[in-house]
């Protein structure tokens, strides 16, 4: 009758342990499948169109910015929309989720004074639902790269270990977010306003040349660069990313991660007169 | 053997948040916050069979009380130990989601609660029998009353194997002949080796299910043992016992 396994202690100042977060999250399989699909399906429930949105966003998106922009960078970059499309699905996902994963905990903030659940599976489910809406999203790109006579290279199948890589990034960079704006709430709004600006600074929708030689340097102490790197290449022009690129964007992704959750087992124990 | 422990825990609040995180930085650092102490030095433990009932005023620290055990609040001092599987039902509609059918919602806190999909499955008509929901139980939640909005929530919290179910206040929404029907099954269920913490007003039906219960104040245990006893003493220190 007795169930060892299920015997649970709290000591008081004990931080939250990896091991005991990682047997909990693994336990909550369930959950996080509920989770995930919840994030999936309540977003876009209430509208005709359902589902199909995460695939016509995109589109509809391209078109605009290629309606704007083409003629201005038609000489420097070939295949504009493509360029576009490639840094700006995973330039979506990267912002939609850090943003998101910051709402997914306050929206659940009542769910965890009611129940005890793994804090930070809400941010695990909002990344990996955004993972999924991202694949989603690559459907229409490929039909475009197939009815515009893009070649598709072999460097395409790199594409997968190019997203894995931002996924960490992204996900350690949404633990930190998430755990400071549970106590302030003004973060998630000085966040989302300096994406719009970082987006600017980053070069999603303009080729990196079109701007001064003076002005390039800054743009290496930007971490996204390098990402937006390493998933455009194998997609717009058919080439593996650069060692460099990768290798930065690697290391940056480990850090992020190791980071990420060393301040959020640290802040979480905190929580709960903030939900 | 204990399913439930508690040694010298002890839980604080800061009295206010600090909102913005431009306050945090340009407020003078060594200012703290005041705190606030839910709960002082508790020391209590509930055997496997039991039904413990927890009764105070309101503020006493209860459901601060309820919410350690379920290891929601982790305790500022002291040790916190449960010994099996977990069932809160801690305000209304423990993890259930508005835009979810009942049914939906049956399967989403099952999950919750750590139960596979296949699991409530086998479970799901006992749950929605028993709450009586009926046709309703394919509409989205939104649409239910509060009372059936509890009838679910205990509909699942006691009927998925639960080693320890934890109620705050569940009994009080319903109407009279599902709270008979609720406390039949409160009965049944301790003789399973199976615990139920179970916090309330009403000092009647605490007297009637419980066998141990304990009262609350200003964060502190007054009184532990028997529930008859802890009951009367509670009852002699109120001027109007019908009060709250």
């Amino acid at each position: 009758m007795t169930d060892l396994a299920s015997e649970r202690r709290y000591v008081a100042g004990a931080t939250v342990n990896l091991r005991e977060e990682l047997r909990d999250i693994s336990r909550s399989a369930h959950l996080l499948r509920n989770l995930v699909h919840r994030d999936l399906t309540i977003r876009y429930k209430r509208s005709v169109l359902g589902f199909f949105w995460t695939m016509l966003h995109p589109l509809l998106l391209m078109l605009i910015l290629v309606m704007v922009f083409s003629s201005i960078f038609r000489f420097t970059v070939p295949r504009y929309d493509i360029y576009v499309l490639s840094a700006l699905l995973p330039w979506n996902f990267y912002a939609q989720t850090t943003v998101g994963s910051m709402a997914s905990l306050a929206w659940n903030g009542a769910l965890m004074k009611r129940v005890r659940v793994p804090k930070s599976i809400f941010t695990l489910s909002t990344v990996l639902a955004g993972l999924i809406n991202l694949a989603l999203a690559y459907i229409p790109l490929l039909v475009i790269m197939l009815v515009r006579g893009t070649p598709i290279r072999a460097a395409f199948l790199f594409l997968p270990v190019s997203l894995l890589i931002l996924a960490v990034f992204t996900y350690g960079v949404s633990l930190i977010l998430t755990a400071f704006s549970v106590y302030f709430v003004d973060v998630r709004e000085m966040y989302t306003v300096a994406m719009t600006a970082l987006m600017y600074l980053t070069p999603v929708i303009y080729p990196i040349e079109i701007l001064p030689e003076r002005f390039r340097p800054f743009f290496a102490l930007n971490p996204l660069v390098y990402f937006i790197d390493i998933v455009r290449a194998p997609v717009h022009s058919g080439v593996l990313p650069t060692t460099q690129s990768l290798l930065i964007a690697t290391t940056l992704a480990l850090a992020a991660a190791v980071i990420g959750w060393t301040i959020f087992r640290r802040l979480s124990r905190g929580f709960y007169p903030y939900l | 053997m204990n399913r439930v422990e508690l040694q010298n825990v002890s839980v604080r609040y800061p009295a206010q948040r600090i909102p913005t995180l431009k306050e945090w930085v340009v407020r003078a650092r060594g200012k703290r916050p005041a705190a606030v102490n839910a709960l002082r030095d508790v020391t209590l433990s509930v055997a496997a069979g039991e039904a413990f009932g927890i009764i105070g005023r309101n503020g006493a620290g209860k459901s601060t009380l309820l919410r350690v055990i379920a290891g929601i609040i982790p305790p500022n001092r002291g040790e916190v130990v449960t010994r099996g599987a977990l069932a809160p039902v801690i305000e209304l509609g423990t993890g259930f989601d508005g835009e979810l059918s009942g049914r939906e919602n049956i399967f989403f806190n099952g999950s919750l609660l750590g139960r596979s999909r296949a699991f409530m499955r086998r479970c799901e008509e006992e749950i929605i029998d028993f709450s009586g929901i009926g046709a309703h139980i394919d509409s989205p939640l939104r649409t239910y009353s509060t009372g059936m909005v509890a009838r679910l929530a205990f509909s699942v919290a006691t009927t998925i194997d639960a080693e320890i179910v934890l109620l705050d206040e569940v009994l009080a929404v319903g109407d009279a002949s599902f709270r008979e029907k609720c406390e039949e099954r409160i009965r049944g269920f301790h003789s399973n080796g199976a615990t139920i913490v179970f916090v309330s007003h009403d000092l009647d039906s605490v007297r009637d299910l419980c066998s141990r219960a304990a009262w609350v104040e200003g964060g502190a245990l007054r009184a532990v043992g028997a529930a008859e006893e802890v009951i009367d003493a509670y009852e002699k220190a109120r001027p109007h016992p019908k009060g709250t």
